[in-house]
């Protein structure tokens, strides 16, 4: 959607910037806006067509000028999308087909009817939700950070402004020095939401006191553990909150030069960004005299190609150089010595749009948000085996059961819950005896897990911790750089031993071999992707070795999952012959033996693809 | 001048110089393998890993990029370091069993075979990847003719696109410095073959006009008489009948 901007001229001073804000909010005419959810999650869902059906609509049914449509960033709950939500009241349709549009307009909007079908059920219940903040996804969260995703179109400055953005700045520069501003920081008790959850206020006051005039702040984008997706939804649904963080991060540390450091693979986040950049730049509030201050910070965009460990500082600073994306020991600080050498703060997304919050609001209104030393909230992307996937702000402190039954809606077609795995790749497995643990930087440690950027999957009776150690270890070993010995060779023999475990030629001193290989691996290895990659593994021997215990003695994979391990069974007891596994089976490994008479699976067949297992009503399907 | 203790006694040097400087000059035995004082520091092997002690939190660094710090406690030998360090050579064992240097290592830890019995997917090239060869061609020799290649398990030493270089001028430096002998070199009459694990390139061999003895790569003259500013002519002689 294309936004006329009110004025393009730039704001040259304090007092510009808040007339020019209390100017847009006196001009808004309509009485009600559907904001359109345009997350990548939605977008898949064909969420743009949806928008351009509104518009039509609106328009055929001459209601432009009350009504408007506007797309906005993600909104979180991924897993109803498309979304649609009609403000003021904040109604909430989901799923919603372009064939809704024209009663939706009818009815909603010019007859405040609500269209019941289109509301959000709750499972247990079957109680119909109509506004989104009653909506059980949405109850328990605290939306601070993403407050605003779901109200502002990211493509329009004005938007973010209308909304109370570039306040933080304003106050910043007008009435705050930058020692102020780097104590209000440290005070707030913010700490790294990328993974390390170093304390922000200390990284700015370190590069602050650093010498050296050329200083560089960078955002790190580069989010790629997988089932993470927060930074992607911050950058593409709130660019501008971000790059006010960078300039009042600038300002504090003394940087002219800031680099968004952004996967390729996120194209709507890079456009988002680049858009958002450049109205800032032509608006004053980015580049040369910012709001006629005399202060310079200006943004450059730096996409990355796709490697996992470029998210690590280090390697993120060697690609941004141009050279090739891998670590170097930091025995002296980014801090002090980062890009080109200069001192650097380095600081995540979702770091950075916290700021402009604690500068708005203050730092003892954030700190006293949390527990003791995790302060204000937390973006995860809950995944996995939960009824409500999406991405979820909750305070520090939330307990994983909140989290998981209450937020997501527990686990799907009655399975019982397994394990939560929390902090990305190399973060770490949680049994059930975990589940009322508190969700914060120290818990997740002490308990084997972290923090790590907030990736979240929930898994169920039928995950193989076996497997899912694995998988996040081939992952690793994918993605490791190679460049030292302990990661290199020491994640390819830990993936060997489980391949072996996996394929029933496991024995006894395998377990002991694995954690003497992720120990080493910890102490040992140059970088965090190295340091933290043992964990998946040391977690789920942890809590879940009775499956390695199983794989390897028993020969027996307890959840199904191993294929050498396993083996499927038509329950003939129960089987009537409805051929619907046949009809399945893409190995034509099952038979038919006459009606009413129990099918026939050949072993030999058999490529143990679990098709028939997931077809089958009548549970006449075992897999041992 | 920086004050600090290795395995309980003090030693001081001047700021900037790494851990292994100081141990090295005391006569401390901390192993290296791609270390090397013609080249800068890389800490890739891991084996001169040694812990340190700040501010009562202990962990393990390379010796090789540490920089010495005031009051620092470091131990070369604690029981993390001997540990960690066994597994490593373990690692590095299994991945070039046929290296002398790396079979002489594993024996004074008392490795005597290691643990991972699948060597199925060993490259028997026994290329570590310490980057010693790349580090000395691109800062000693300075002209970047090897790099490292690819990433993780795939990661090697190659030359440009695999394929045959115009940029190396068969010096040998990669091959002298080379802690497995994972490169060869190999001289017949005429011709240098320089043999790297997944590649090797002929190089034709410059002949004494006086002697007639074939003394050195034409290309590394070449090359020189570039840095140099002499004609390549000067070269027509070996060194013995130059003077």
């Amino acid at each position: 959607m294309v936004n006329i901007e009110m004025e393009t001229c730039r704001l040259t001073d304090y007092a510009d910037l808040e007339s020019y804000r209390a100017n847009l909010q006196a001009k808004k005419t309509e009485n009600k806006v559907i904001t359109i959810c345009c997350g990548t999650g939605c977008l898949a869902y064909g969420a743009s067509k949806i928008g351009q059906s509104f518009k039509d609509e609106i328009k055929n049914q001459g209601l432009e000028g009350t009504v408007s449509v506007k797309f906005t960033g993600c909104q979180g709950f991924c897993e109803r999308g498309p979304l649609v939500v009609i403000r003021p009241e904040n109604i909430l349709y989901q799923r919603v087909k372009p064939e809704d549009v024209s009663r939706i307009v009818t009815e909603t909007i010019r007859n405040d009817l609500i269209l019941d079908d289109l509301l959000y059920t709750i499972p247990s219940t079957n109680e119909k939700v109509r506004c989104e903040e009653d909506v059980p996804f949405y109850k328990k969260q605290l939306r601070l950070v993403f407050g605003t995703n779901g109200y502002i179109d990211p493509t329009s400055l004005d938007d973010y402004i209308q909304a109370g953005g570039y306040q933080a700045l304003n106050k910043v520069l007008s009435s705050m020095s930058p020692d102020e501003v780097v104590d209000e920081i440290k005070i707030s008790g913010l700490r790294g939401r990328g993974g390390g959850g170093f304390a922000t206020g200390a990284k700015w006051e370190i590069t602050r006191e650093a010498p050296g005039e050329l200083k560089y702040v960078i955002c790190n984008c580069d989010e790629g553990d997988p089932g993470a997706f927060m930074d992607r939804s911050l950058m593409e649904g709130n660019p501008h909150s971000i790059i006010e963080g960078m300039v009042i991060a600038a300002y504090a540390v003394g940087a002219r030069q800031g680099y968004i450091y952004i996967r390729n693979e996120y194209p709507v986040a890079l456009k988002n960004s680049e858009i958002a950049i450049k109205k800032a730049e032509e608006k004053g509030l980015l580049g040369k005299n910012i709001l006629g201050t005399g202060f310079d910070f200006s943004i450059k965009i730096s996409r990355g190609g796709g490697a996992f460990v470029c998210g690590e500082s280090t390697a993120l600073m060697a690609s941004i150089e141009g050279r090739t994306g891998e670590p170097r020991a930091n025995y002296i600080h980014t801090s002090e010595k980062g890009l080109w050498e200069r001192p650097t703060l380095l600081n995540n997304v979702e770091t950075l749009a916290n700021i402009p919050l604690i500068i708005n609001k203050g730092a003892e209104w954030f700190y006293g948000i949390g527990t003791g030393n995790s302060k204000g909230t937390k973006i995860f992307s809950l995944v996995g085996k939960v009824h409500n996937t999406g991405l979820i702000e909750v305070p520090m402190g939330i307990t994983l059961r909140e989290i998981i039954y209450e937020i997501g809606g527990g686990i799907p077609g009655g399975k019982k819950f397994k394990a939560v795995q929390t902090g990305g790749p190399s973060g770490g497995c949680l049994p059930e005896e975990k589940l009322d643990l508190s969700v914060d930087f120290d818990e997740l440690s002490r308990a084997g897990s972290m923090m790590g950027s907030g990736a979240m999957i929930v898994m169920d009776e039928d995950n193989c911790m076996v497997d899912i150690a694995r998988y996040f270890l081939s992952f690793l070993e994918e993605e490791s750089c190679g460049k030292c010995v302990p990661c290199r060779e020491g994640l390819k023999r830990m993936r060997q031993i489980l391949d072996r475990i996996i394929e029933g030629k496991g024995q006894d001193e395998d377990i002991e071999l694995l954690i003497d290989l992720s120990e080493s691996l910890t102490m040992g290895a140059l970088c965090g992707l190295g340091g933290s990659a043992g964990n998946p593994v040391l977690s789920t021997i942890r809590h879940f070795k009775d499956e390695y215990v199983a794989h390897i003695q028993e020969k027996r994979c307890p959840a199904g999952v191993c294929k050498p391990l396993i083996r499927y069974y038509i329950v003939e007891a129960n089987c009537n012959g409805c051929s619907l596994c046949i009809k399945e089976c893409p190995a034509d490994a099952i038979s038919f033996q006459g009606k009413k008479q129990p099918v026939k699976l050949d072993q030999d067949k058999c490529t143990k693809c679990g098709a028939c297992y997931d077809i089958c009503r009548l549970n006449a399907v075992e897999v041992k | 001048m920086v004050t600090l203790t290795i395995n309980g006694r003090e030693f001081s040097g001047a700021s900037g110089q790494t851990l292994l400087n100081i141990a090295q000059k005391a006569g401390i035995d901390i192993p290296t393998l791609c270390h090397s004082h013609a080249v800068s520091d890389y800490g890739a092997c891991r084996v001169c890993l040694v812990e340190v002690e700040k501010r009562n939190r202990k962990r393990l660094v390379t010796a090789c990029l540490y920089p010495i710090e005031e009051g620092l406690k470091v131990a070369t030998d604690s029981e993390r370091v001997i540990k960690v360090r066994k597994t490593i050579i373990e690692l590095l064992l299994a991945r070039a069993p046929d290296s002398n240097d790396i079979k002489e290592l594993a024996t004074k830890y008392g490795i005597e075979a290691s643990r991972f019995r699948d060597v199925t997917e060993t490259s028997n090239d026994n290329c570590i990847l310490c980057g010693l060869c790349n580090r000395v061609c691109a800062e000693v020799v300075g002209v970047d003719a090897i790099s490292l290649v690819n990433r993780g398990t795939r990661r090697e030493v190659a030359l440009p696109f695999y394929d045959e270089t115009n940029d190396c001028i068969a010096c040998g430096a990669c091959s002298y410095i080379c802690p497995t002998k994972a490169i060869q070199m190999k001289d017949t009459k005429e011709i240098r073959t320089m043999i790297w694990p997944n590649s090797k390139a002929d190089f034709k061999m410059q002949q004494c006009e006086s002697c007639g003895v074939h003394y050195a790569p034409v290309k590394q003259l070449e090359y020189i008489a570039l840095k140099s500013g002499l004609s390549v002519s000067e070269f027509n002689n070996c060194p013995d009948c130059r003077h």
